[in-house]
């Protein structure tokens, strides 16, 4: 590099530069068409909504419905956000505004390291203690027999991994809120809580919601921890205490198969064009969300 | 309100100190300097070896790969394109959507490119995905610095007749370096704990690959596999293994913000 | 003696969207002599310098049209190299900005930008370009250590070395000593007084002593015209126009 001269060294820069920009840019239609390609077999032979709401798998019999795996996932992901929300949004309030700013420096190594500890390592404490717990304890208490590897451990789970992804986010929106507001409402005779409630919440709210959706995008498509302790059993669960089946956990169990039955390489690689699909849609949505509310 | 904040940190404490307490308890030196012998996974000896290395490997590959790709954009966006804010837009918000996809998806791409060339599962095929994997997050963390650089130093560079590629490899990156060290690291620190985009990319072996195109292990497929076996001692191998992968982890973090420190000296403080 | 100005700013207009910031400029920036443009903030001045070395280029918003003739270039027509038109000027902004390396290399990367290879001479131009800016004698042993330590006068003045090491024939000054103590606003007042004879200086600020103190030419500007313009004497002792009058006995200030 040294043996060009400014000109030279510029044009070489500009060219890794472009070639890199490209690359990166055309990802996301690299990822769509190449997955549609390879699940195009299947897709050719079925309706679209045969596959998404017929409830039998049977890959050997060519029979691929994947309504059991989309529900599984949606129950996960639901439940999973139903605890991590209020939890994100209360703890979020309270270091943000009730708590001394050296609370929040220990706040952050602890979130950061939740959020560095590795999905798989995730899934082994959902074995070792949250499948336990409910087999033996939660269950019982609650007058169901159940194995413990459940939709509950699952959403358990998932949704401590979730934790640290909305807690920052949040917690960078509540900061984001100037002081005057709080004290100009304050300097009104409303409480704390009052303020919070009804002044901070409101304008927060945006990306309260945003920070949410992106909670659920990144749930959604979250594998090894759930597969580990969802019971990756296909059929339609009845209760939280039931297992279940997620699609990216049938991705993840099968793909040593797939070569074997015919189409089922092409049904897993749908799959994982339902999960792209997924979850570009909410993140575009969410984008847009902000967009649109940013106004204030 | 405050139930909830000790909740989490009460969480994080028992997960750290069940994986701990296991893991402490199975672990040994063999386990660590030695590949598996027949049998591992039922008991018979070795150790985890081809899985730590296996594990370094492939992820060192990934970040040096996507530094080398991911860089160039953040800088490109942050300095050529300084005119355009309607393409920087678009670019960003491009890779906003793929900064969330999850792991699986890449694994499977990674899988089908793989079968269109001819690949089979290797250390090459999971460097590529893995790359693939975290190029958006590098991106992503690195473009959030490189917005902090003010536009004054911009301009100092500029009439001092420095050409943008001058500008941005010769002043952007010292002037946030730490920035950039904290993003590369923390891409690491994401590539090397996903088990999903390897899993059917970079294979599995009880060996140390002999080259790119064999298949290499990995630590987080070696916690599931150890996990998977029916003997109890197995199993507590696996807790093991995972207190080597989180303690990776957890050092490389760390050093990201030691590090961070100590190149700061050179930075301007605007 | 060339009575040629050095720059010649002919109608130049610049918008911002809808809002126009500067109208209709026409400015002669004589050779050799400190210039200062004169006015109460807000009334585009450092647009106005901004113009004279394309930074404009870097904020898409802008739109500049006219001409700027320096040395008969139109500066605004060119298209390619414009690098190396920059390195024709000089820039000292309001905020110090060095570069984030050691105070040597703050020097040495102009150098090297302006063609200079060897180390012998880099050395040599270092030292002299950091004695011109008045700065060598307090840091001559800390050659190797980050800039970012300086104080800011000594920040500002590692500006100006840096700004003169490209060689320029001109320039440009946005309010240099307006962060500054006083010691170091004197410093580089001084600085520029001496270096006159070999650079054409053009200086902007809202400090009426300051420019009493400093200028040979003063361009009085308000709200993005150009009031008035003429020697110091001129403008402070016989302003023609009324602005100049009333700004000048502290109205608008």
């Amino acid at each position: 590099m040294y043996l060009l001269n400014r000109e030279q060294r510029h044009a070489v820069n500009y060219t890794w530069m472009i070639i890199s920009l490209l690359l990166v840019a055309f990802l996301p239609f690299l990822l769509f068409i190449g997955l549609y390609f390879k699940s195009f077999l299947l897709i050719h032979d079925y309706s679209l909504a045969d596959l998404i709401f017929s409830k039998t798998w049977k890959p050997a019999r060519g029979q691929f419905g994947f309504y059991p795996f989309i529900v599984g996932s949606v129950w996960v992901t639901l439940l999973a956000m139903l605890i991590t929300a209020p939890v994100c949004l209360l703890t979020a309030i309270y270091v943000t505004q009730y708590t001394k700013k050296t609370f929040l420096r220990i706040m952050h190594p602890a979130i950061d390291i939740l959020a560095g500890i590795p999905s798989v390592v995730y899934g082994l404490w959902g074995i070792l203690v949250v499948v336990p717990f409910i087999s033996r304890y939660l269950g019982p208490w609650m007058g169901v027999k159940t194995m413990g590897y459940s939709i509950l451990a699952a959403s358990f789970v998932l949704s401590i991994m979730i934790i640290p992804f909305v807690l920052n986010i949040l917690i960078e929106i509540f900061r984001a809120i100037p002081m005057e507001l709080k004290e100009a409402t304050l300097s009104l005779g409303a409480t704390q809580w009052q303020t919070i409630k009804h002044v901070l919440a409101k304008k927060a709210l945006p990306g309260i919601i945003a920070a949410f959706g992106f909670g659920l995008a990144r749930a959604f498509g979250e594998t090894m921890a759930v597969l580990m302790v969802v019971g990756n059993v296909v059929r339609l669960p009845k209760s939280v205490f039931d297992p279940g089946y997620t699609l990216p956990a049938l991705i993840a169990n099968n793909y040593g198969e797939m070569l074997s039955i015919p189409k089922y390489d092409s049904a897993l690689m749908f799959a994982a064009l339902l999960l792209l699909a997924v979850s570009l849609f909410f993140n575009l949505v969410m984008h847009f969300f902000i967009v649109r509310y940013n106004k204030y | 309100m405050i139930f909830s904040t000790y909740f989490i940190l009460a969480i994080l404490a028992i997960i750290i100190y069940s994986i701990f307490e296991k893991g402490l308890r199975s672990i040994s030196w063999e386990m660590l300097t030695q590949i598996p012998q027949g049998g591992y996974y039922y008991g018979k000896g070795g150790g985890i070896l081809n899985a730590i290395l296996g594990s370094l490997a492939l992820a060192s590959g990934a970040t040096v790969l996507a530094f080398i790709i991911g860089l160039p954009v953040a800088l490109y966006l942050n300095v050529f394109l300084i005119r355009h804010k309607k393409v920087v837009d678009v670019i960003r918000f491009l890779l906003d959507l793929v900064w969330g996809i999850p792991s699986i998806v890449y694994g499977a791409f990674g899988f089908s490119l793989m079968i269109f060339f001819g690949l089979q599962t290797s250390l090459l095929a999971g460097i590529l995905t893995v790359t693939l994997f975290i190029l958006p997050i590098m991106i992503r963390s690195m473009d959030e610095i490189l917005r902090t650089v003010p536009i004054g130093l911009q301009e100092a560079a500029y009439s001092l007749g420095s050409n943008k590629s001058e500008i941005a490899f010769k002043i952007f990156t010292r002037q946030s370096i730490s920035g950039i060290i904290t993003a590369v690291l923390l891409s690491f620190g994401r590539g090397i704990g996903d088990a999903a985009a390897v899993l059917f990319t970079a294979g599995y072996t009880d060996h140390l690959p002999n080259g790119l195109l064999e298949p290499v292990a990995t630590l987080p497929l070696s916690i599931f596999f150890q996990l998977s076996s029916p003997v109890p001692e197995v199993q507590n191998r696996a807790y093991a293994s995972a207190l080597v992968l989180t303690l990776i982890i957890l050092i490389v973090s760390l050093f990201s913000r030691g590090i961070g420190k100590r190149y700061h000296k050179t930075k301007i403080n605007f | 003696m060339d009575h040629k100005p050095k720059i010649e700013i002919r109608n130049l207009n610049v918008f911002t969207g809808k809002t126009q910031i500067l109208r209709d400029i026409n400015i002669d920036i004589p050779k050799n002599k400190i210039t200062v443009i004169l006015g109460p903030s807000g009334c585009g001045k450092t647009t106005l310098l901004k113009c004279l070395n394309r930074l404009t280029d870097l904020y898409p918003e802008l739109k500049v049209t006219g001409k700027i003739m320096i040395d008969n270039y139109n500066i605004l027509a060119a298209k390619e190299d414009i690098y190396k038109l920059r390195q024709q000027m000089g820039l000292l902004s309001q905020r110090p900005y060095p570069l984030p390396m050691t105070i040597y290399n703050n020097i040495a990367y102009a150098l090297k930008l302006r063609g200079i290879k060897s180390r012998r001479e880099t050395h040599k131009l270092v030292m002299h370009y950091l004695q011109q800016a008045n700065l060598w004698d307090e840091i001559r042993n800390r050659l190797r250590e980050p800039a970012s330590r300086l104080s800011i006068g000594q920040q500002q003045r590692l500006c100006l070395a840096r700004g003169l090491a490209v060689n320029p024939e001109i320039i440009l000054a946005d309010e240099p000593t307006s962060a500054l103590d006083p010691i170091s606003s004197q410093f580089i007042e001084e600085t520029f007084i001496k270096l006159k004879s070999e650079y054409t200086i053009v200086l902007v600020t809202h400090v009426l002593r300051q420019a009493k103190r400093i200028a040979d030419n003063v361009v009085f500007m308000y709200l993005g015209d150009v009031v008035e313009q003429g020697t110091v004497e001129e403008v402070f002792e016989n302003p023609k126009m009324e602005k100049t009058k009333l700004y000048l006995g502290g109205t608008f200030n």
